[in-house]
């Protein structure tokens, strides 16, 4: 008995157990084809029809829904024929195409998990991600061989990231509070939180006073602060935000923000806000503001990086990179990029002050 | 073959069972990260608590479970109505064929993504209330209206379901005893299909409650109690959506106590909703 009625034996016994009728008949007329319908005989494999069997149930079948060409291997001749591929494969084929195909796309998935490249990752503060991004962006376009991953995620979990080594640098926009301080710690540069206004507001100058009683609801009304009569409404960001613990900490002291503000979970999200809101004041990152919102003068100060560098403008906080020890490697060598000139220059352009600002003006 | 079966039948159990599992797991995750907390600040404290200051350790969610009920209502007022007129209009005033081109048009509503809702809400919705309603726009009111559209397919397909699997005899009988075609829809109808449409509004609330993305940009998420529709509000499906990315030690757990919370509601609603599909009719 050759291999070939082997296999076509096997394909009987399977159509006997799903569709009765139809093997019985063939089982009892001698097919003048060795190959019945089907059958997996060797001529269709290699005419790219493939048909899986592994059992009684376990069939699939890659379908070939035109005439294929079956080689007979007892007389040589090969012969046109359709696959039938309804009758060969029965409904539960289907399932079988489906687990197919997710095997498929789990091998796709997996591979495409592999990364492509051999690279290093930052995560944390979203204020700082867009900036961080920018430089991974330049850095690579100058290192072609590796890849910085930039994510955001909050300044508490880039640290704990880094603590956790799940990335190799971590960004923070607010300073380390006690066990973290054990971090090695780089100031990239340094960000000023601009309050925010529409720019139909005709409010100009507020002092820190002021901002104060407007942001923990004492001040209620436009009409308090020489506005129009209209409620104020506050917007701010959510607990844990690098950028509001900032802000409690300049403005609001041991004031608490109230529990009134409109909670917003990004700066772009405030700015949104603000910027469709005639009544609303917010707080951003300098860097972010453009000229959909309005940055007030804080007593007559304009945040600008002049007064940042001189030091009139107060509201300046720390953007960080932060690792779990002394960095060695790519991520050294993508924190000297950053710390270069020309790193600094272009941080400088997106309105951030530089921590190496002498070197970057020269 | 006989051996062969005996591990075939074993890997589909496997499989079943291993989404079970996941689902266990996720569950144990979920209460093993969120009940210290809750055990921590007391129960009343937590469910009770009228303050969520995370920083300040003050962990209450009373105005976000009411928030969720609030937003909720405010979308079943616009989605029973809307839902029940058009499962009435599918399944007994239009001819088969209207439907056929309606009907993929609803399910194609249940396809939108969440945060698509959420933009048109809030480039939408949010400015006309703030100009028309006042406050800030952001609100519950801009949120039950976005809310009622999403629950719309929900409601709509498993109630026309519902009113189709009624006997034709019901009809046929009230038709025959002179009823109008109205009279029939109202008095016959609706009451018989009763339980399926009770389901369909209750999985529909499920559907409300634990909504995040589209809630999340534009509720405003303050966190306090509402008072008006007009007040902003954060549900507990978006404190934590907010709140995650910044969380650590005992505010990470409050989130997931948070989630604790929805689960028991969700759990509650589902179970409501298969008990009374479940029910026969009369």
């Amino acid at each position: 008995m050759s291999q070939e009625d082997m296999d076509n034996r096997k394909s009987t016994k399977f159509q006997t157990l799903n569709d009765k009728e139809i093997s019985f008949a063939l089982q009892q007329t001698p097919s003048p084809h060795p190959s019945p319908p089907g059958g997996q005989g060797k001529g269709e494999r290699r005419f790219g029809h493939w048909n899986f069997v592994f059992g009684n149930y376990l069939e699939f079948g890659l379908p070939a829904r035109s005439l294929s060409l079956a080689l007979n291997p007892e007389n040589g001749q090969t012969h046109l024929r359709p696959t039938f591929c309804k009758q060969n494969a029965p409904a539960k084929a289907g399932i079988w195409n489906l687990g197919f195909l997710f095997l498929l796309l789990f091998i796709l998935f997996s591979m495409g998990c592999q990364r492509s490249k051999a690279g290093i990752t930052v995560a944390g503060s979203t204020s700082v991600e867009p900036f961080a991004e920018l430089l991974a962006e330049e850095y690579m376009s100058r290192h072609p061989e590796s890849h910085i991953y930039v994510q955001g995620g909050g300044s508490t979990a880039g640290i704990e990231a880094a603590i956790t080594r799940a990335a190799n640098i971590g960004m923070s926009s607010r300073n380390l509070i006690g066990e973290e301080n054990k971090l090695y710690t780089v100031t990239i540069a340094k960000d000023a939180i601009a309050i925010i206004v529409n720019p139909k507001n005709s409010i100009q100058d507020l002092s820190l006073q002021q901002i104060r009683l407007v942001f923990s609801g004492k001040i209620r009304n436009w009409k308090e602060l020489g506005g129009p009569l209209h409620p104020i409404v506050l917007v701010t960001r959510e607990e844990g935000s690098g950028t509001r613990e900032s802000f409690q900490k300049f403005v609001m002291g041991k004031e608490d923000i109230s529990l009134e503000a409109l909670v917003q979970d990004s700066n772009g999200a405030v700015r949104q806000v603000v910027a469709s809101n005639h009544h609303a004041i917010g707080y951003i990152s300098l860097g972010l503001v453009n000229d959909q919102v309005k940055a007030v003068k804080i007593s007559g100060v304009e945040p600008n990086l002049t007064n940042i560098d001189n030091g009139k403008y107060t509201l300046v906080r720390p953007f960080l990179f932060v690792f779990k020890e002394e960095p060695t490697g790519e991520a050294n060598s993508f924190l000297e990029f950053v710390l270069s000139p020309l790193a600094q220059k272009l941080l400088l352009k997106e309105g951030l002050v530089p921590a190496l600002h002498k070197m970057a003006r020269e | 073959m006989q051996v062969k079966e005996k591990i075939i039948e074993k890997t589909f159990l496997v499989i079943a069972f291993s989404s079970i599992a996941i689902l266990a797991l996720i569950t144990f995750f979920i209460f093993e990260e969120g009940l210290p907390l809750i055990l921590k600040i007391g129960i009343k404290a937590f469910l009770l608590g009228e303050k969520w200051i995370p920083s300040k350790g003050l962990f209450g969610v009373f105005p976000m479970i009411v928030s969720s009920f609030w937003v909720t209502f405010g979308a079943l007022l616009l989605g029973i109505p809307l839902g029940l007129a058009c499962a009435i209009f599918l399944s007994e005033l239009i001819p088969p064929s209207v439907g056929l081109l309606l009907r993929p048009a609803i399910q194609l509503l249940a396809a939108i993504p969440s945060v698509i809702y959420g933009f048109w809400g809030l480039i939408v919705l949010v400015p006309l209330i703030q100009n028309h309603f006042g406050g800030p726009g952001l609100s519950i009111l801009a949120g039950s209206l976005v809310l009622g559209f999403m629950i719309l397919p929900t409601i709509i397909t498993i109630s026309e379901d519902s009113l189709k699997a009624l006997p034709p005899t019901y009809k046929a009988g009230a038709l025959a005893l002179g009823a109008t075609h109205w009279q029939t829809i109202w008095r016959v109808l609706i009451p018989a299909a009763r339980s399926g449409i009770v389901a369909s509004i209750i999985l529909g609330m499920g559907r409300a409650i634990g909504e995040t993305m589209a809630m999340i940009m534009i509720l405003g998420n303050a966190v306090k109690m509402p008072t008006s529709f007009l007040d902003s509000a954060r549900t507990l499906t978006t404190n934590i959506g907010i709140e995650m990315g910044y969380a650590s030690g005992d505010h990470r757990q409050a989130l997931f106590a948070t989630g604790v919370v929805l689960f028991f509601i969700i759990m509650a609603l589902n179970t409501l909703a298969i008990a009374l599909s479940r029910r026969r009719v009369h």
